[in-house]
Formats: C-alpha cells, sequence, structure tokens
C-alpha cells in the first residue's frame, strides 16, 4: 500500500488550524484511498469487507468500506460518534437489516461465503458469529438457560452436552467459578460486570467463527472493565475478534489491529502500535492523542 | 437577604422580585396547585363516599335488632325498625303543617296474616306508652312467606303440647330444631341429588332412544328394540323414583310431628311447622356474643347457601360461582385471542395506514355500548353458532336448544369479545416496551423472529399482558347489560360445574352477582326488605373483583420478579 496524495490546502478554521487537513476535507466532500499498513497483508483473514457502502434511507453511513479481519487476532475499530463504527459492526451479522430503511452496497465474507448475497440465510449466518453489546443484555431466564440459549433454539436437548457447554463457556468467559453454584438462579442477579461475560459465555457458546463486541465495557465500572479487558485478552487466538471502543487506551491495550473510521470511511488500518505511534496519517495521530474527537 | 430586593430600583419592571406577586396569575404554582389538589380531592371524596355508603350498609344487614312492639289505634304491631325518617303530617284541619314528626318503618312480617311486610309506625299514632321490647319477641326466618314476629307459646309434638311456657317453649325448640333441620337438609338432598340423578338417567336413556328413531325411523327393528328396552330401565328408574319418594315423606312425616305456636301481637295464634324455619332467635334477649354468632351464622348461610323467597332472602352461593367461573372463563378466551392480535399488530404488521386503521378501530370497539356486544352475542353465538351446534351434536334433544340459547360459555365469550380491546392495546403496550436490546442480542444468537417472540419478547411483556387482564377482569365482572341477553338468569341453582358428568356444562344458565343486583333492587316484589341485600351483594361483588385483581397483581409481580427484573 501506498501513501495518498497529500491534500489540497483549505482555509483553516478556528481550533483546526493544528489538525491534520484530511478530515477537513472530507468534510468537505473529498475521497481519500484508505491508508492499510503492508503488516495487514501477512495475516490470514477471516472476514473479508469488500467495498462495503450502507444507507440509512437516503442517507449514507459507510462508504466503500474495504479491510480484512485478520484470523485470530483482536481488531479494534476507533473514530468519533456517529463515525460508523457501530453500524460497520452491525453490517457483519447483519442486525442492521431488521430496520427496513437499510440498504447496501458492497459485501462482507466470513471465511469465504457471503454474507449479503440473496440466497444466504441469515438465521444459519448469525449463528457463525457471536455478538457482545454495549449494554450487557441477559435474557430474562437463568443464568444457566442464558449460556446455553443458542443451542436451545437450534433444538439441542441432550442435558450431556447442554451442561458441558454451558461449563465450558462460563470458563471461557471467566465466570464459571462465580456462578457454579447458582446456576438456576435469574441471570438478572449478576452485576453489571458479570452480566457482560455472561453475555460474552453466550456468545462463544455455539463456537462462532468470529465475535463482534460493540464497546462491550461501555456500560462498566473499571474494576468490570479490567475483567473483560483481561478475557477478551485470553480469547485472543481462539477467536477472531472485531470490537468498536471509544476508549484509546483500551484500544492501545488489547487490540493487536486499529482501524480508524471518520465520516463513514476507514481513514487508517494497521498494527496497534504503529497506529499509535507512527500513523501515516496525521489525522490519525490527532485522533488517538487526543487532540481530536 | 435577597440582593435583588435590596435594589429594586435596578430590577426591570416585568421581573418581579422573590416573595412579591408576578403578573399574571398562571406563573404562580400555587392555584394549580389548589385546583389540581381540589380536583382529587373532589374524586377521592366521591369514591370514598360510594364505597363507604355500600360498606356500612352491606356490613350492618345481618345484624340482628332488637323487636319493638307498639300499640296503635289500628292495632297492636311488632317488629324490627328497618329506618326512620321525619315529615309533615296532614290533617283534615290543616293542609300544610310545620310540624316535624318522626315515623319509623317496623319490619312487622307476618305476611300470610296482614298482606304486608312492613308498617310505617308514626309516632304521632302510638298511644303513649304503648312502646315495649318483649322479652319474649321471637323474629322466625322461614323458607317461605318472610319473617314471622311472635312470642311463643306452645310447643307441639304430634300435636300433643308439651310445653307452654315461652321459656320451656324456647328450650323445646332448641332442642329439637337442629335434628329437624338436618332431616331437612337430608331430604333436600335426596331431592336435589338422588331424584335429579335419576331424572338425569332417563333423559339419557330417552335421547339415546330418540337418536335411534332419529337414524333408523320409528318403524324400524332397532328402534322397537330399544324402545322396550327404554321401557324396562324406565320401569326401573321408576322404582328408584318411588323408593326415594318413599323416603322422602318418611322424612317429612317425622318432622311435621314438631310444630311451634307464636302469638302475634294482635293475639292471633300461628302455628308454624318447625321444618320450615330456617332460624330463630329471641331478638331482645340475645347477648352481644348471641348477636355475633347469629350475624356470622347469616353471612356464612349468604355466601354458601342458595338463594330463597325470589332471592331476597337465603344466600348468593350459585351468583358467586357463576360470576368468577364466567369471569375466568372470559379471560382464558380473551387472553390467546388478545396475546395473538397484538402480536401480530406489533410485531407482524408492516406499520402503515392499514395497521393505524386496525388500531383506531380496536380503540372505538372499547366505546361500543356493552348492550350491543349482548345484542351481537345472542345473535352470533346463541342463534347461530349454538344453534348449528345444537343440529350436529344435540339433535335427539331439539326443539329444547342445548347450546342454541344463552349459556356461561357465550356469555364469556361475549365479555371477552367487549374486553378484547383493552387487552390488545395492554398487550402492544407491553411488546413495544421489550427494549431492543433483547431482541437483538436473541438475533444475534441465530434466533429466529418466532424463537426470538417466544422466548425473550413474550416473557418480558407478560408482567403488561397482565395488566391487561386485569383491567379485563374488573370491566368483565362487573358488567350486567351484555349478560342479560346471554345467560344470565334470575334462579340456576344448577350451577355450571357439579357432580354429574361431564362435570362441566358450559352450556347452562348461570347466576350472576351483578345480574342478582339488579334483580333484587328493581325486580323483587319485596322491595324494602331485598333493600339491604342489595348493599351487601354490591359489598360481595366489589369484594370478588378485588380478590380477582389482587390475583392479578400477585402473578402480575411474580412475572416482573422472573422477567424484568432490577436490570436497566
Amino acid at each position: 500500500m501506498q501513501h495518498s496524495t497529500p491534500t489540497q490546502p483549505l482555509t483553516p478554521r478556528a481550533g483546526e488550524q493544528r489538525l491534520g487537513s484530511r478530515l477537513a476535507a472530507i468534510a468537505a466532500g473529498q475521497e481519500f484511498p484508505t491508508e492499510v499498513h503492508p503488516e495487514l497483508a501477512r495475516e490470514t483473514i477471516s472476514l473479508a469487507i469488500e467495498n462495503f457502502s450502507l444507507f440509512y434511507g437516503e442517507k449514507q453511513a459507510l462508504f466503500h468500506i474495504a479491510m480484512g479481519v485478520p484470523q485470530g487476532k483482536v481488531t479494534a475499530l476507533i473514530g468519533p460518534s456517529g463515525c460508523g463504527k457501530s453500524t460497520l459492526l452491525r453490517s457483519v451479522n447483519r442486525i442492521n437489516d431488521l430496520l427496513d430503511i437499510v440498504r447496501t452496497e458492497g459485501d462482507i465474507k466470513l471465511n469465504g461465503t457471503s454474507i449479503y448475497a440473496p440466497e444466504v440465510d441469515v438465521i444459519e449466518l448469525r449463528k457463525r458469529m457471536g455478538m457482545v453489546f454495549q449494554k450487557p443484555n441477559p435474557f430474562p431466564m437463568s443464568i444457566y438457560e442464558n449460556v446455553i440459549y443458542p443451542l436451545r433454539i437450534d433444538g439441542e436437548t441432550n442435558k450431556r452436552v447442554l451442561d458441558e457447554i454451558c461449563e465450558r463457556s462460563l470458563r471461557g468467559a471467566a465466570l464459571w467459578d462465580e456462578v457454579k453454584d447458582r446456576l438456576h438462579e435469574s441471570a438478572l442477579s449478576l452485576s453489571g460486570g458479570q452480566q457482560q461475560r455472561l453475555c460474552i459465555a453466550r456468545a462463544i457458546a455455539a463456537e462462532p467463527e468470529v465475535l463482534l463486541m460493540d464497546e462491550p465495557c461501555s456500560a462498566l465500572d473499571p474494576i468490570a472493565t479490567q475483567h473483560i479487558e483481561n478475557l477478551i485478552d485470553d480469547l485472543r487466538g481462539s477467536y477472531t475478534i472485531l470490537m468498536v471502543t471509544h476508549n484509546m487506551q483500551q484500544a492501545a491495550r488489547i487490540s493487536d489491529y486499529v482501524a480508524f473510521l471518520y465520516l463513514g470511511r476507514l481513514l487508517e488500518y494497521g498494527p496497534t502500535t504503529t497506529i499509535f505511534q507512527n500513523p501515516h496519517v496525521p489525522d490519525t495521530l490527532d485522533y488517538v492523542t487526543g487532540r481530536f474527537g | 437577604m435577597n440582593p435583588l430586593a435590596a435594589q429594586p430600583q435596578q430590577t426591570p419592571p416585568t421581573l418581579r422580585t422573590r416573595g412579591g406577586a408576578p403578573a399574571v396569575l398562571t406563573a404562580r404554582a400555587e392555584p394549580i396547585l389548589w385546583l389540581t389538589g381540589a380536583a382529587l380531592t373532589a374524586c377521592l371524596a366521591m369514591i370514598g363516599l360510594l364505597l363507604g355508603l355500600i360498606a356500612w350498609n352491606g356490613w350492618i344487614t345481618f345484624w340482628p335488632r332488637p323487636v319493638m312492639r307498639v300499640q296503635t289505634p289500628d292495632g297492636a304491631r311488632m317488629g324490627e325498625v328497618t329506618r326512620q325518617e321525619r315529615y309533615r303530617p296532614v290533617t283534615e284541619a290543616e293542609t300544610v303543617t310545620n310540624r316535624l314528626v318522626r315515623r319509623r318503618l317496623l319490619r312487622t312480617g307476618n305476611y300470610e296474616l296482614s298482606g304486608t311486610h312492613f308498617h310505617w309506625i308514626s309516632d304521632e299514632e302510638i298511644v303513649p306508652d304503648s312502646e315495649t321490647h318483649p322479652e319474649w319477641a321471637i323474629v322466625v326466618e322461614r323458607l317461605a312467606w318472610g319473617r314471622f314476629y311472635g312470642t311463643p307459646t306452645e310447643f307441639r309434638v304430634e300435636n300433643r303440647p308439651v310445653a307452654a311456657e315461652p321459656a320451656a317453649v324456647w328450650n323445646a325448640f332448641e332442642r329439637y330444631h337442629s335434628e329437624v333441620r338436618a332431616r331437612w337438609r337430608a331430604r333436600r338432598a335426596l331431592e336435589k341429588d338422588d331424584i335429579g340423578h335419576v331424572n338425569a338417567a332417563l333423559e339419557r336413556e330417552r335421547l339415546r332412544l330418540r337418536e335411534i328413531e332419529l337414524r333408523a325411523g320409528p318403524q324400524s327393528a332397532p328402534y322397537r328394540e330399544a324402545a322396550a328396552h327404554y321401557a324396562e330401565i324406565e320401569q326401573n328408574l321408576q322404582k328408584e323414583f318411588q323408593r326415594i319418594r318413599a323416603e322422602i315423606e318418611s322424612l317429612d312425616r317425622e318432622n311435621a310431628r314438631f310444630t311451634i305456636v307464636l302469638t302475634t301481637a294482635e293475639g292471633r295464634a300461628q302455628t308454624l311447622p318447625l321444618a320450615d324455619i330456617v332460624r330463630a332467635y329471641p331478638a331482645n334477649r340475645l347477648s352481644f356474643r348471641d348477636r355475633v354468632r347469629i350475624y356470622l351464622a347469616r353471612w356464612v348461610e349468604f355466601l354458601t347457601d342458595e338463594p330463597r323467597e325470589a332471592n331476597s332472602e337465603g344466600g348468593v352461593w350459585p351468583a358467586i360461582f357463576g360470576t368468577v367461573v364466567m369471569t375466568l372463563l372470559m379471560a382464558l378466551v380473551v387472553a390467546p385471542f388478545g396475546v395473538l392480535a397484538a402480536l401480530y399488530l406489533r410485531e407482524y404488521a408492516r406499520a402503515g395506514p392499514m395497521v393505524s386503521a386496525v388500531r383506531i378501530a380496536i380503540n372505538n370497539l372499547a366505546g361500543v355500548p356493552s348492550i350491543v356486544f349482548g345484542v351481537f352475542g345472542l345473535g352470533f353465538f346463541s342463534y347461530t353458532v349454538g344453534a348449528r351446534i345444537d343440529q350436529l351434536f344435540y339433535a335427539a334433544k331439539l326443539p329444547n336448544p342445548t347450546f342454541g340459547t344463552g349459556g356461561v360459555l357465550w356469555a364469556s365469550m361475549t365479555l371477552a369479545l367487549l374486553t378484547l380491546p383493552v387487552v390488545i392495546v395492554a398487550t402492544e403496550e407491553a411488546l413495544a416496551a421489550v427494549p431492543s436490546s433483547m431482541r437483538e442480542g436473541s438475533y444475534a444468537c441465530g434466533a429466529s423472529k418466532w424463537q426470538t417472540i417466544r422466548r425473550i419478547v413474550l416473557p418480558r411483556a407478560m408482567p403488561g399482558v397482565m395488566t391487561g387482564m386485569i383491567l379485563a377482569m374488573a370491566r368483565g365482572a362487573g358488567e350486567v347489560a351484555p349478560l342479560m341477553l346471554v345467560g344470565a338468569v334470575k334462579l340456576a341453582p344448577e350451577l355450571p360445574v357439579d357432580k354429574s358428568f361431564p362435570f362441566i356444562h358450559l352450556e347452562r344458565s348461570f347466576m350472576h352477582l351483578g345480574f342478582h343486583i339488579y334483580d333484587l333492587g328493581f325486580q323483587s316484589q319485596n322491595s324494602e326488605a331485598s333493600k339491604p341485600m342489595v348493599f351487601t351483594t354490591t359489598l360481595l361483588l366489589i369484594a370478588i373483583i378485588l380478590l380477582l385483581n389482587l390475583a392479578g397483581v400477585r402473578i402480575r409481580q411474580r412475572l416482573r420478579q422472573k422477567f424484568v427484573g432490577s436490570v436497566f
């Protein structure tokens, strides 16, 4: 990949003078090719996003996103509010489809199979991915039933299989020791951090190929956040993780790759250390160092 | 000190300092506070007054009151004071007087002698100093003819007097009455259950014969065979019937031996068979505990017994049972329909003018006068669906309708229709309130739409659905007008659920407390006597609705704890 062409000079606005001018140029309607770092070429790509655009009615929210999410790595999506991080994440398992007004172009491929091809069974597709949401959303049932929910809806009734998967998933989500004695109590009795780990256990119960996380710590206190971050660190390698985060330190701590989105465009995508210390696009540095956003 | 108040000169004229009167009234909180507060107080006062009136009048109905005896120019009167008022007497000399005189309504009973249950006694017509409370005045509640007031003068066994003094007569009465009542109850059970059983068996055989006749024709061999069989069975049942009758007669003969003679205030002696007496007590000799005992016994009778004397006496058990069965049946019918309809409207239908129109129509359905639902229920359920069912399954019984007339099933379905909008609206609101994070979580696990609805959305919406059910039951249990058309009747001693096969008789007409209140209040021949019963029955109906609602609230609380919790 190459460096992009320099931007045209623009009239600087108050307060933005120090900022890299590419963001202002995008806001003004200019397009830039994505800055993808060469390290990514060496990775095995699990989730390939190919020239993907998304519209809410007339309004375009994502512009020709092209990125490969490497297998077994943690990839973080960062960017200011409203830049389309969550939209992109929710496009991967087609949760956005629930809104009637959403229209897409391009495609996303999960280990080679198309997600947006017309013949795809969305329900089968979603079973190959797990998703963790911003707010913990345990279902109104017992802890046990929450974890095995993906199997229940698949019609699995073998008690031994269910017990086994429940234990494995809860261990995987570092929650087993805390809840093993009260598996049949309501999941709503857990604390916020525990609930989120329960949601992660639920997400990994069906052994998904990809784990999607939409700001999984934003509703949690620092200690619970610490737990989740440790957990994500443990899950690295076994799962391909794509997560959205608002927290730069978090992205720096736990992700292998970082993608910076701005106004629906993917600006820069590369290894975490490079993005945070020596990005190719000056605007990225502005953002990650907090001078903007 | 307020700094602004200290410098009035610098304050712009439109702004006032704190504590000063603002330019406009509505800018101040107090008048609106007073207005809203007063409105709430007025509402609460009216509701409290209504409930208080019902509760007080309902509670005191069964309290045994003392018996008063007075002498008037028309003769002596004895009875219980039921109420009193002040009036301006009109005499021949003066057409308008300004004197206010008290008059009291005396329940004097003895209808077979006097032709009336009540007498107004004005203070002016009482012979001076004639007002007494005779020690041995007895109040008798009977199976027929209303109450009897008199003093005991003789107790007879097989027409031989065994006691003549009031105290002795009363002792004899107390000794024999319970055993006579026990025999009377046994007799009634025989009449109702055993004879009812024989009749039901006979009817069953007759229907079987009639079916064969309809199928094979009256000249066919199978019919003749069946007819012979029927004649045999009929003879056997007839024998059984005779046996039961003989048993009843022997009980009657035994009971007829005991009679009590009471003398009225006017001195006429009346012989009363002990078997006809439900309860009797010397009203002026009662201690407080005796009164409480009689009061409670009357409540027990009211709650557990059948009505007698055109519903103005006795109990309302069949009406309680009918009300509860009908309300529960209605809830059973309305819940699935309402929830399914709301599910389609909220989860499946694409929002648009069509869905809006359906919603408006449903809301308007709630405003249709309930009698219209009654007419619809009668025309559609009874006369169309019911008549069809009769033709298909109960042809042998025709022309007597089985389902082709009002019954508890049709009444429940009519009320279900009436309360459907409430349930649909409440369920829709509950569904809309399920957080989208729940649905998304389920979809993200690979659940289909129906799996998400069944496993996540519906359980979560259940408390809201219960709210709808509570409102529906409150409305349904208190409704009377449509019931008059589709199955509620004045007297239906046969309950919709009983011991005879097939145990649940949904085609039967039933008694309903709401209709009972109407019947007591406006259809009774002895309206003075049934007036207190109106209050008591109303109190009971309110209590039952309250109980049903409390049950609903409890279920809702459980569901809420289970499915909603304290989460976000």
